[in-house]
């Protein structure tokens, strides 16, 4: 099976990728490690007419120690947030959420930024960087802007980023000291997740419990106001409704997220 | 599109459609029919091959990202036609294969894993082979091929 036709493109440098995508317009897509795009391509959901390869810009792909937050280059492969040393130690939540992303050949391809600019629900990054309060740059036509992780995430695979606009960095403040903790239930070790739970200090969010990843706001204040682990977790699906499909009804989903947010708070408290 | 990859050493330049996949310029324009298509939605592993030293689903990638790259398939592993890599030689003494369509990329994939961690653990194997699907011996004699493999790699 391969993608219906489409014009390939290769940017050098960024300036050249936005050039080239506000050439191409609506019908321009940019291609980081594709390990998202060109499936949907293969099954027609998705058919841009023009691809703009952005894999080769290396000045994307780099984890950086700025004092008081972590910058991640957007083209960083999963492989690289999952195995570096200084997110080990700053943002163990991350490399280690990271190396649960698909499969080793899939965390090779697959990038921060391409997981994040396509906004799936079911992916694991998106709610990890909305637990750590991240803030997205992105850069545009007319220079660059920040854009909080809270308001980053539309819908259902659609970013607050504006045609024209590429994502270049995420800038991830230093957690303050506590503990963490990523959780997920997949049918088999390769798939997305049913549902999925990512804990930084007092910060809970869901992995595919609605159109995007959610903040567990329910439980959030229940920690506030002095509530252990278990009666926390009772909360996790409060106020949220999660979608039913082959793999779970929104009453498993529900399930599954009570458990799953009560067994990542009891984790992120022993590491505490 | 003309692109332009080193194959097991070689290079290899072919004019291609835009849309072509990896495993398709393996096939097709280098000739090489090892690399299998599998599941075609980057689940199954069988294409897995090395792209600059690193495992990848070559049907989840296109030739153009590949252009100007090296690329490794399980017949550039052996060193000649009467040699098998440790890894190929491994599989055969552990029995870790009965159809062997899935083997080009398990072995593969073995690969990328030793030259990562030169002396996993069971349980690392196991997840490293996450992403490569056999569906007729089963994992305990590949997991074990896989041991020997890297066993035999160490200086003793």
């Amino acid at each position: 099976m391969i993608p219906a036709p489409f014009t390939y493109q290769r940017a050098w440098s960024i300036d050249e990728a936005l050039e080239l995508v506000a050439r191409g317009g609506e019908d321009a897509k940019f291609l980081a490690g594709g390990h998202s795009l060109l499936p949907l391509m293969k099954l027609r959901l998705a058919v841009p007419e023009i691809l703009i390869d952005i894999g080769r810009l290396r000045e994307l792909s780099y984890i950086r120690d700025d004092g008081n937050h972590i910058a991640v280059g957007a083209l960083t492969s999963h492989h690289d947030l999952a195995t570096s040393g200084l997110l080990a130690s700053a943002l163990p939540l991350l490399a280690h959420a990271a190396g649960q992303v698909g499969d080793p050949q899939v965390r090779h391809r697959g990038t921060i930024g391409g997981s994040l600019a396509h906004a799936d629900p079911a992916s694991d990054l998106p709610a990890v960087i909305l637990a750590l309060d991240a803030t997205l740059v992105a850069r545009g036509p007319s220079g660059s802007r920040e854009i909080g992780a809270g308001v980053f995430f539309r819908g259902l695979f659609e970013s607050a980023l504006e045609p024209g606009e590429l994502l270049t960095e995420i800038c991830i403040p230093r957690p303050q000291p506590g503990g963490w903790s990523f959780q997920k239930f997949t049918k088999r070790a390769i798939d997305w997740a049913i549902v999925g739970v990512a804990v930084q200090g007092s910060s809970v969010a869901l992995v595919n419990m609605g159109q995007t990843p959610l903040r567990a706001s329910a439980v959030e204040r229940a920690l506030a106001s002095g509530a252990g682990s278990a009666d926390a977790a009772a909360h996790a699906a409060e106020g949220l409704t999660p979608s039913s499909d082959l793999n779970a009804s929104s009453g498993y989903r529900e399930h599954l997220a009570r458990i799953l947010v009560s067994r990542a708070l009891e984790e992120s408290v022993s590491r505490a | 599109m003309k692109v332009t990859v080193t194959v097991n050493g070689s290079q290899v330049a072919a004019e291609v459609a835009d849309r072509t996949l990896l495993v398709h310029f393996l096939r097709e324009q280098a000739g090489l029919t090892a690399t299998n298509v599998g599941c075609d939605t980057s689940s199954c592993g069988a294409c897995t091959v090395l792209l600059d030293g690193q495992s990848v689903k070559s049907c989840t990638v296109l030739a153009a990202q590949a252009d100007g790259c090296a690329v490794q398939t399980v017949e550039g592993l052996a060193s000649g036609p009467d040699e098998m890599h440790p890894v190929q030689r491994a599989f055969r003494a552990e029995h870790a294969l009965q159809c062997g369509f899935c083997t080009p990329g398990m072995v593969m994939a073995t690969v990328s894993l030793l030259a990562e961690n030169a002396s996993p653990t069971e349980e690392e194997v196991r997840s490293a082979l996450e992403g490569n699907l056999c569906r007729c011996t089963g994992y305990h004699n590949i997991v074990r091929a896989v041991l020997a493999a890297a066993s035999e790699r160490r200086p003793s």
